[in-house]
């Protein structure tokens, strides 16, 4: 069991996820603030890998993964971070990454360096769930990482049930069919009905949540919430210090 | 005939190793929507009918196939040009648009996205969005912008919003991930009309459909003019690639005519100035599409260079890497000056100034070994007058 199943075991609500580009604001960031994070009480680190052509997110990530390149980001000093953080934190991490940057580095390479540094799961939004199924499923799964899929407003109750099978940490419930950081409508409807399939993974909701109000509702309809582009701009405007704040503001110390 | 099929169509959207639809989940309802009309709508009678009538009455089709004499004696060889410089809008681009526009009807949307480069697709886009009364926003590189000013304008006439696309390079791949972002925000009312083969699974099948109205003419036209459907040889040039893949579609499972895909050389293939992406390619994704591309280690996407706007694009169609790597089609890489020097050549000897794009595929003649029986075909994707400046700047110094 790795640490984001042990989590899910552990916790079965209020689950924080609070998203940050690797290599941002600073080249050397990456491990002051997973730390920061962890002290502050946040559940899971997502790390996104920073990317020259990241689709899916909108302005606030695009800045971030431009700066994070500019700082000379790669995917091997990811992994030396990583490694640094886990000499002094066990708190669950995911890496967010484009599809690409993990064919370039080999798929069976990237899974074992992930393995070795202590990740524990995997986002890749532009990997679709049939192509996974049919050509890479077999050797994710042989892995201890944990895929987890994104479903949106729109994805059909089948799919939804496909991807629960194929996810093996959590289901993240795009808010809204948006791309990252969008100011959006949130449809409870929506958050209703994913609930009554009761799925076989936790469920967490992500895009446009910013504050303790999103934060709340996305905990009274599923088991957490993943917050990105609103922690991107704290940083931009604060820097690394009162990283704690930020986690205070979004809810009190569990 | 369905088992002997090698290359035309993709299976489960692939051409072999590449293709497919790797895109975020946010963007899978518009693409499915597409992928389960695209086939039904294109073989529906009257789609056919309009389709058909706009190409012969709006764009001029079917566009002549010219034996280009001075330049045949020239190289000592017999070549046609397939003249699609003489479309509507000056290139071949707007077979695609029309195409496209007319999907977009069937399916109710009201809002049309496109990505530009040089302008020509942004051009054919708001022309057919003109034609049909739609709303139009088109995307274009912040740097391309100020490039490309005259087709801005053009655009601008013709009533479509340009928006600069301010993200990675502001080039076109840039565009293109914002036309991308657009769609997944705007899902219900907008279809995206992409210029290329290339993009996430049906576009590549469905713009190479589109554009295979020029080897169909080839077909009948060759045959009017030499007795024989089958030239020697077709020679095109690749950027994303669908001047070509219109042009090799009918020829595509008939192994005696070779195809000869021409890529932007830039200032050297392994100069770090290059659109050369097949040569210095590796497989990746890009832009939703499993394909060859020009990519770091690290598989950060990397920008090309070619003097051809239309050939500067770091990724090539899948179908054209699929047709790559088994040897259906030869490469050949031609530099910026020597495209230039076609340019002028072809000038000179036939009185028709070519589109810096379509100069490349005439570069090519000087690298292959003529006949003086072969039957050369040269796709003349567009004309040259978007790049007189460019022309002029450099015949200075010839």
């Amino acid at each position: 069991m790795n640490r984001l199943q042990a989590l899910f075991k552990r916790k079965s609500g209020h689950i924080l996820n609070i998203y940050v580009t690797a290599g941002y604001p600073g080249l050397h960031d990456t491990e002051p603030v997973v730390l920061a994070l962890d002290k502050a009480g946040v559940d899971i680190v997502e790390l996104g890998i920073p990317y020259s052509d990241p689709l899916a997110d909108g302005e606030t990530i695009q800045d971030s993964s431009q700066q994070a390149l500019q700082n000379g980001m790669t995917l091997s000093l990811l992994f030396k971070q990583i490694a640094d953080i886990r000499l002094q934190s066990q708190i669950p991490i995911v890496l967010m990454g484009y599809f690409n940057q993990m064919l370039q580095y080999g798929i069976p390479a990237f899974i074992k360096q992930c393995e070795t540094v202590g990740v524990d799961g995997l986002i890749i939004p532009d990997l679709p769930v049939e192509i996974y199924q049919r050509d890479y499923a077999s050797i994710f799964e042989a892995s201890s990482l944990s895929m987890s899929f994104l479903i949106t407003p729109q994805t059909p109750s089948h799919r939804i049930r496909t991807m629960d099978e194929a996810s093996h940490g959590f289901i993240y419930m795009v808010s809204a069919n948006a791309t990252t950081g969008s100011n959006i409508q949130i449809s409870t409807e929506y958050f209703d009905r994913i609930k009554d399939m009761e799925l076989n993974n936790p469920r967490l909701i992500g895009f446009g949540i910013k504050d303790r109000q999103g934060y709340d509702q996305a905990c009274n309809y599923a088991h957490g919430a993943i917050i990105g582009s609103a922690f991107i701009k704290y940083l931009a405007s604060n820097g690394l210090d009162h990283i704690d704040r930020f986690v205070t503001n979004i809810r009190n110390q569990h | 005939m369905q088992g002997s099929v090698k290359y035309t169509y993709p299976e489960d959207g692939f051409y072999g190793n590449f293709g497919g639809a790797f895109i975020p989940e946010l963007l899978q309802p518009c693409v499915e929507e597409l992928r389960s009309q695209y086939l039904s709508i294109m073989a529906d009678p009257s789609f056919l009918h309009q389709f058909e009538a706009l190409l012969k009455d709006y764009v001029g089709r079917p566009t002549p196939l010219y034996y280009a004499h001075r330049l045949s004696k020239h190289y000592q060889s017999h070549i046609y040009l397939k003249r699609e410089d003489l479309c509507h809008t000056g290139a071949h681009k707007v077979n695609n648009t029309i195409g496209q526009i007319l999907v977009a009807q069937r399916l109710g949307k009201q809002r049309i996205i496109a990505e530009t480069g040089a302008g020509q697709h942004g051009v054919a886009t708001a022309t057919v969005c003109a034609l049909m009364g739609l709303e139009c926003i088109v995307y274009m590189g912040e740097k391309d912008i100020v490039r490309q000013a005259p087709n801005v304008q053009r655009m601008k006439m013709l009533g479509a919003e340009v928006r600069p696309a301010k993200s990675g390079s502001k080039t076109l791949k840039d565009a293109t991930n914002e036309a991308i972002r657009d769609w997944i925000n705007n899902p219900k009312d907008t279809h995206y009309i992409i210029g290329s083969v290339v993009g996430p699974h049906p576009y590549p099948d469905m713009v190479s459909r589109f554009q295979s109205v020029i080897s169909q003419e080839i077909l009948w036209q060759l045959k009017e003019k030499t007795g024989n459907e089958n030239p020697t040889r077709i020679i095109a040039c690749v950027g994303g690639g669908s001047n070509a893949a219109g042009a090799y579609f009918h020829y595509l499972e008939r192994d005696s005519v070779d195809l000869v895909s021409v890529e932007a050389g830039g200032l050297g293939v392994h100069s770090g100035k290059t659109a050369a992406t097949s040569q210095i390619g590796t497989q990746g994704v890009i832009h939703g599409s499993m394909t060859l591309l020009m990519q770091t280690e690290d598989g950060q996407i990397v920008e090309p260079h070619s003097i051809s706007a239309g050939l500067d694009y770091p990724g090539i169609g899948p179908m054209h890497a699929h047709l790559i790597q088994s040897k259906r089609a030869k490469v050949v890489a031609i530099e910026d000056d020597h495209a230039v020097e076609a340019a002028f050549l072809m000038a000179k000897l036939e009185g028709i100034i070519p589109a810096l794009e379509s100069s490349h595929a005439l570069a090519a003649l000087d690298t292959l070994d003529l006949e003086p029986n072969d039957i050369n075909v040269i796709n003349l994707s567009g004309r040259g007058d978007k790049d007189l400046a460019t022309f002029m700047q450099k015949g200075e110094h010839e």
